[in-house]
């Protein structure tokens, strides 16, 4: 515990001083920042059924594809291919708690970056007092909701970067199997469900292992408020495993 | 310090696939000792040391440091040593002292003496006042490579293993890497990894020579000379034929051989003769060739073999071993390693 700690720090404030950092905070917020705001623009032009915020969150995928594995290729793979993870496992430091901080580091980072994306309504309501006053721009409901999916999924996606980041030693190759596998966690579950949707046969309880693997319903259910158990257990126990995995990884190929 | 051996290494192997990297390795390395690691590229050095810092587990053959078993507790023997690595990886973008702070914490330094003994290390390793406040990354590598010492030395280790300490380093620098591990001689066992021969002679107190995953030979310099280059030589530098003062010297009951000749000009030759005889010391030998008639001595000189010659001879003879035994190796591994060992 205390070694994690201490990894963590590191992890920290490697992470504030090196400039990789502050560009991909830039070009996120920068991105979602358009992406709210065309949102906003679309509800001048046409009545929407969703709030924004609702529709805002419903692109998640668009940086989590990106913003996971530049966050995440670096971590494991770069101390291997760098040598300083043999320094790291000659102090009496656990392997779990290396592999902990990584995750947490990139956690942490990664749930700062959607923090900050609650300024967008938080400006947009300055802006337009009349909007603000309707409920429609900070619905309490759904901004829970959907900080809660995102803090729920970001485990699953970053456990998966930071496996990716454990098996290799190339950060490309990481990079290019976290984007991969999220991909096909991501819009792999939503197929299926189409798949389902579409009234193909499916046995019965393949359709509710599909159901239970719909990243994009448990979004659904999220913003609008709706906590449900079922893909909490989902998105620990996955991440869970994968970081076990990882710590199993590093152990044997140190 | 007490009779427990610091290193103690009995029948290591290690296998990647079908490649054995290092075989039935043993020996023991005593507490204060400084002992040099020997041996061509791949021959196993990095494995055994990765083994004993607990990086990496053996295939079998078992390791102990300071009287702990380094497959049961890893995590005892990791307080136990400090290590750095071939080629020392360092974080480019941090700052000397606040990476040596970070990696005095991970080695459990208590808070109360993190700053002294963080102080302490680079005193030692003369980082204090140049290079305290410097990114690791613009460092020259002389001063990496001590940021490297430092870290290992920190933490109070019984046991320090350095792999290639002095690779890729100038002479000035070299030596000063030298005048450190004199400085660390005594206190701490120091064991280090070299190709780079004179450095070890002059370093440590014995060698260990390791080739193609097997321990050749062990012991201190004198020890490996009168093994591996027994009798005495000289370096004549004489005018006249070469041949004759093999028969100058067996008129006067003294077999010897030329090592090695070279001619300087028409009539002057410069050559290396080895002798078995105890009877062929310097001043008699002067006095029985300068009385010959054939020729003119210039100069005689008594050659004492560096540990060049003795890892060639060494080397040289482990690979003869091994084409010998080949067909009956698969039976008589662990015996033909503790003739080569003792031998």
């Amino acid at each position: 515990m205390r070694h994690y700690l201490i990894l963590l720090k590191h992890e920290l404030r490697m992470l504030l001083i090196s400039p990789p950092t502050y560009i991909a905070s830039v070009l996120f917020l920068m991105l979602m920042g358009f992406l709210y705001w065309a949102i906003i623009r679309g509800m001048v032009n046409a009545p929407a059924d969703l709030l924004p915020s609702v529709q805002f969150f419903s692109v998640f995928w668009i940086p989590v594809f990106f913003v996971v594995p530049l966050l995440t290729m670096r971590s494991i793979a770069g101390e291997r291919s760098l040598g300083t993870l043999d320094t790291l496992m000659t102090t009496p430091t656990s392997r779990v708690a290396v592999v902990l901080s990584k995750f947490s580091g990139a956690y942490i980072f990664y749930m700062l970056l959607w923090l900050a994306t609650l300024g967008f309504p938080l400006i947009a309501s300055k802006l337009y007092p009349h909007a603000a006053t309707s409920g429609s721009l900070l619905d309490p409901a759904s901004l829970i909701g959907s900080y809660t999916f995102l803090a729920l999924s970001g485990l699953l996606f970053i456990a998966i970067g930071i496996f990716a980041s454990s098996v290799t030693r190339s950060q490309l190759v990481a990079g290019m199997l976290s984007f991969t596998t999220l991909f096909v966690v991501i819009v792999g579950g939503q197929q299926l469900g189409n798949i389902a949707n579409n009234s193909v046969e499916l046995v019965a309880w393949l359709d509710s292992t599909v159901n239970y693997l719909q990243i994009f319903e448990h979004l659904d259910d999220f913003s609008r408020g709706i906590i449900d158990t079922r893909p909490f257990f989902y998105y620990t126990s996955t991440a869970a495993l994968l970081l076990g995995l990882s710590t199993l990884v590093i152990e044997a190929k140190a | 310090m007490d009779s427990t051996p610091s290193i103690r290494v009995k029948n290591l192997t290690r296998q990647y696939g079908a490649i054995t990297a290092i075989q039935n390795v043993s020996f023991t390395v005593n507490p204060g000792e400084i002992v040099g690691f020997l041996g061509p590229n791949g021959a196993g050095k990095s494995t055994t040391m990765r083994i004993l810092s607990g990086i990496m587990s053996a295939t079998s053959g078992s390791a102990w440091v300071g009287g702990v078993c380094v497959a049961q507790s890893p995590h005892e023997v990791k307080r136990k040593i400090g290590y750095m690595p071939e080629n020392n990886p360092l974080p480019d973008d941090m700052r000397v002292v606040e990476y040596l702070r970070f990696r005095a914490r991970l080695k459990e330094v208590p808070s109360r003496k993190l700053r002294a003994s963080v102080q302490e290390v680079m005193e030692i390793c003369d980082l204090a006042r140049t290079a305290r406040r410097k990114i690791i990354g613009t460092l020259s590598k002389g001063f990496r490579q001590r940021v490297g010492i430092a870290d290992a030395l920190l933490g109070d280790p019984e046991v320090i293993i350095m792999d290639e300490p002095t690779i890729g380093l100038d002479p000035h620098q070299i030596q000063g890497i030298r005048t450190l591990i004199n400085n660390l001689r005594g206190k701490l066992t120091v064991v280090l990894s070299s190709h780079i021969l004179p450095e070890i002679e002059r370093s440590c107190d014995r060698v260990i020579i390791i080739n193609r995953g097997r321990v050749v030979a062990s012991g201190t310099s004198s020890e490996l000379r009168e093994e591996f280059l027994p009798g005495n030589r000289f370096d004549l530098e004489i005018d006249g034929e070469e041949a004759d003062v093999i028969a100058e010297l067996a008129t006067h009951k003294i077999e010897a051989d030329i090592v090695d000749s070279q001619q300087v000009d028409d009539s002057t030759y410069k050559l290396s003769i080895k002798t078995d005889s105890e009877a062929a010391h310097g001043p008699h030998l002067i006095q029985l060739l300068s009385q010959a008639p054939k020729f003119k001595l210039h100069s005689l000189a008594p050659r004492v073999p560096n540990l060049e010659e003795i890892f060639l001879a060494a080397t040289k003879r482990s690979w003869e071993e091994t084409i010998e035994t080949k067909p009956k190796m698969a039976k008589e591994t662990v015996s033909t390693n503790q003739d080569t060992t003792s031998s």
